[in-house]
């Protein structure tokens, strides 16, 4: 088994793992930190993609790297935004964990301008 | 590959309005943010005309001849550069995301905008400088060719739509905010994943292009059915509708008009894209079934929890939830059985007409529910009695945005459904046709529940705490007449 | 084996370790700190794998960046919660389960049958190299053929940056993110700061302009950039700035605009918007960087340091 695809069987394991994370785990921070678990096996893929188009003189595809970095810098913001989010709520309501949302809307009704 | 190397290529002049299009908007939006919050309604403001002139101007150049514009971003082709692509989806998508913003900012003068002498406010700037990356976003989601310049329009168009939802800081919109990121993040990970198999297997994410490479092999088969995973949990599809209603009822009512109305389309649109356009051929008729069953199980989920909620604008979000299961079921009824690939055809133009439709529809009834809470204080459904009486023109707008989500004629709704009816009957597949009958029918009585509500009498002329500007109904009334009156485009230029 | 591919599995393991730990660890922190090594670990896949500008963006900003916000929220939100935790359903979890082996098992799958030998854009990236000026196709491509990408990106950073912000409470809008920091003169964190960012910035600097010919780039200096900033603002020996400031605003905006304006600009000069007129490509392009730099390090920066918490008083 050559290298890369050992890496891409690694990217695979790495996605599973997040996405079981994401789904599983009650604690929004956990779910957060899962997410970039996630991620980074996605983008791992792409570095799987990118060394099996080594070609020219390159020793892998600069376009799926070149792509990963900005999935990098996005994966950043939305975990900037989530904390965010988390902490404002965790401020507010002293609850970290994200409950079902009630279906039929007793929560108080607040007027809108 | 010789349309991949450094030779800049003439674009036609046509192409720059592709450029404006998602430049433009983005510009104010930077604009504003350094200008600080006082002027940013205003560069908002000034800014949408010229983007619904443009809006105007690719549909003029696309829709009556059916030509397509492309424009090579940076002058690099395909698949090494970025190609931008307006056809006739795009052009109508544009031009209806420019009327809804263009609409929604007056709509939300009278909220977000400031008098001259008063510091920036936080609501003002985020909301303008918000809207303004929605409209960006969506415009780049509609005119995008490269799968991965879709996937940062999604991202774009998440980060900017989130904080609309919590506008108003209160506990409840935070989480219903944070469950929607959520969603939102999963999904745009699943069609990266998507994104980065195909480049695997075809070495290019240009959409036109891979409709060429595209072989039905189990890589393609798995990232088809990753990123379509990913778009439905952001278009809020049953089952993974959850964080819907929560979060366009939490907004504030301009900016639940532009999420009901707009945001989850961008999605959806692109599971049209990927269906139709990227790999026509990958499916077979199982696969439409099962998404048009989704489909269905949206319409019934949504209408049945829509008749059961208390507040207006609970019931209005949960009848998102059902319409977009509308979207859907064009599916199998625009798969050929006998060339084994998606056609488009009356199947697919029901299906837009459907999502413009919903758009205006959506946006007005927003609109009215928002002015309504506004004038008395609470949504509550059965609080509404003596309305009618009180604030028609509101309770007007309200009526015939229903008229245009039932599908009753002239209106687009109706229009879509009828387009979509053909097309099961001439395929024989009667049981999509039980679904829209019945599922008009649902539409009809929640919409029937709010009227009656709103049209009793009280004993005591209502109240109203706060009084409600004019132009504000009339903005909200002038799009639910365009969703009644969009049907006649059957007898216009699309006859 | 040979003795590398012994390392390789080696190097797996852990990464799936580290990976696996960060999702069974009971409390947020052992999570955390397990993310953190997985972000260093994968970086050295990273390089393995021959791409060493992700190696550097990985560490610095999915390690780095993603790992100081995660600390401070644990520590934020450290067992203080109102209601007890529910974890869902044993049904819930082995249908989750269930799930996330069937999608890994898919995509080993995928890996195994992807096409041999593998298209690549590689040859047509090398080729575009010498017009351009450059030696770092990863640039070109970001630079050049796939601008459009990097120059919205830009735009969805500064984005996040305002919905981080639309989250403060009224009251402090224009005001100061995080809490005061005081000033521990004998601690070992004012020390550091004082030490560590001249040499920081002289790095970022260098990773901005080695880019174009070896691997670097805007992204990976201006990280640095950013974590000097924010060593300084930890350590209380500067404030975090008030984010009305019109100086602030003017340098978050400044990079995406003249991104922008060198590409309409390129309308004109080289016939596409984004394109680089063929003698100018390589100043155009650093100018580019230099000015995204400072922009992208302010905004990093300000993502972390999260929304106002206090009004504008000195």
């Amino acid at each position: 088994m050559s290298s890369t695809t050992l890496f891409g069987m690694c990217a695979a394991a790495l996605v599973g793992l997040g996405l079981y994370g994401l789904l599983i785990h009650p604690q929004t921070l956990r779910r957060i930190v899962a997410f970039n678990l996630l991620g980074g096996g996605v983008f791992l893929m792409f570095g799987v993609v990118a060394r099996r188009g080594a070609a020219a003189g390159m020793a892998s595809d600069p376009v799926p790297q070149a792509l990963v970095i900005t999935g990098v810098v996005v994966a950043f913001s939305a975990t900037a935004l989530a904390i965010a989010l988390l902490l404002r709520l965790f401020a507010d309501s002293g609850d970290a964990s994200l409950r079902s949302p009630p279906h039929d809307g007793v929560a108080a009704d607040r007027t809108h301008v | 590959m010789p349309d991949s190397l450094a030779v800049p290529l003439a674009n036609p002049s046509g192409g720059l309005w592709l450029v404006a299009a998602i430049v433009w908007p983005v510009l104010a939006a930077l604009l504003a943010i350094c200008s600080g919050g006082r002027l940013a309604d205003r560069i908002a403001l000034l800014a949408m005309p010229i983007g619904l002139g443009i809006a105007v101007a690719i549909a003029m150049a696309v829709l009556p001849v059916g030509h397509v514009l492309t424009y090579a971003v940076g002058g690099w082709n395909p698949p090494l550069g970025i190609l931008l692509r307006a056809d006739t989806l795009s052009a109508a998508m544009l031009l209806t995301a420019a009327i809804v913003i263009c609409a929604t900012g007056i709509f939300a003068r009278g909220a977000f905008s400031l008098r001259a002498g008063t510091p920036e406010t936080r609501g003002s700037l985020a909301f303008w400088t918000l809207l303004l990356a929605v409209w960006s976003a969506m415009n780049l989601v509609f005119l995008g060719n490269d799968l991965f310049n879709l996937y940062v329009a999604l991202e774009l168009l998440t980060f900017a739509a989130v904080p609309l939802v919590c506008l108003d800081g209160s506990a409840a919109t935070l989480a219903a905010a944070l469950r929607y990121l959520l969603f939102a993040l999963l999904g745009s990970v699943l069609y990266l994943l998507g994104t980065g198999l195909l480049y695997g297997a075809y070495g290019t994410l240009d959409i036109t292009l891979l409709a060429a490479r595209v072989r039905p092999d189990f890589a393609t088969w798995v990232a088809a059915a990753v990123m379509t995973t990913g778009l439905l949990a952001k278009t809020a599809l049953f089952p993974l509708h959850l964080w819907l209603p929560p979060a366009h009822a939490g907004a504030p009512p301009a900016a639940s008009a532009v999420l009901s109305a707009l945001v989850v389309k961008a999605s959806f649109f692109l599971v049209i894209r990927l269906w139709f356009d990227a790999m026509p051929g990958l499916w077979n008729s199982l696969a439409t079934q099962l998404l048009a069953a989704l489909g269905a199980g949206a319409i019934f989920y949504g209408s049945v929890l829509a008749l059961r909620q208390q507040r207006l604008k609970l019931l209005i979000a949960y009848s998102t939830v059902a319409q977009i299961g509308y979207l859907f079921l064009m599916f199998p009824l625009a798969f050929d059985p006998i060339a084994g690939r998606l056609q488009a055809g009356i199947a697919l133009t029901g299906g837009l007409l459907q999502t413009v439709s919903h758009a205006f529809a959506k946006a007005g009834m927003f609109m009215a529910a928002g002015l309504v809470a506004t004038a008395i204080g609470h949504d509550r459904i059965a609080g509404l009695a003596g309305i009618g009486r009180a604030m028609p023109i509101s309770l007007f707008a309200f009526g015939l945005a229903g008229v245009s989500l039932i599908g009753l004629p002239p209106s687009g709704g109706f229009l879509a459904k009828w387009l979509l009816l053909s097309a099961a009957i001439a395929s024989g597949q009667w049981w999509w046709v039980a679904v829209l009958v019945i599922g008009g029918l649902f539409t009809g009585a929640y919409v029937l529940l709010v009227l009656v509500r709103a049209m009793g009498t009280t004993e005591a002329p209502l109240i109203l705490h706060v009084s409600v500007s004019r132009y504000r109904e009339l903005t909200a009334l002038i799009l639910s007449l365009m969703a009644v009156l969009l049907g006649l485009i059957a007898f216009g230029p699309l006859a | 084996m040979t003795l590398a591919q012994f390392l390789e599995i080696c190097l797996v393991v852990l990464v799936l370790g580290a990976g696996a730990w960060t999702i069974a660890a009971r409390s947020a922190h052992a999570a955390i700190t397990g993310f953190v090594s997985y972000g260093l670990l994968l970086s050295l896949v990273w390089v393995q794998l021959a791409a060493v500008d992700v190696a550097l963006a990985e560490v610095a900003i999915g390690g780095g960046l993603t790992g100081v916000l995660l600390l401070t929220a644990a520590a934020r939100l450290q067992g203080r919660e109102s209601q007890p935790i529910q974890w869902p359903s044993r049904l819930h979890r082995c249908v989750a389960a269930v799930l996330c082996t069937a999608l890994t098992a898919a995509l080993c799958a995928v890996v195994l049958w992807l096409p041999d030998p593998a298209p690549t854009l590689a040859p047509a990236a090398a080729g575009a190299l010498p017009a351009l000026g450059l030696g770092n196709a990863v640039t070109g491509v970001l630079l050049a053929h796939r601008a459009l990408d990097t120059v919205l990106e830009t735009v969805v950073v500064l984005l996040a940056l305002v919905g981080v912000w639309s989250l403060a409470p009224d009251r402090y809008w224009n005001g100061r993110p995080g809490q005061r920091q005081e000033v521990d003169s004998d601690g070992v964190l004012p020390f550091f700061a004082r030490v560590l960012p001249p040499i920081g910035v002289l790095l970022g600097i260098h990773l901005v302009f080695v880019g174009a010919n070896a691997p670097g780039g805007k992204f990976q200096g201006a990280t640095v950039l950013a974590a000097m900033w924010l060593l300084v603002m930890m350590a209380g020996l500067r404030d975090a700035p008030a984010i009305g400031s019109r100086w602030l605003r003017i340098g978050l905006v400044f990079g995406p605009a003249v991104f922008f304006a060198i590409g309409l600009i390129g309308i004109g000069t080289a016939g596409a918007f984004l394109a680089y007129p063929p003698d100018y490509a390589k100043v155009l392009i650093v100018t580019i960087e230099l000015t995204l730099m400072v922009s992208i390090a302010l905004t990093l920066g300000l993502l972390v340091v999260g929304p106002p918490e206090r009004p504008d008083t000195r």
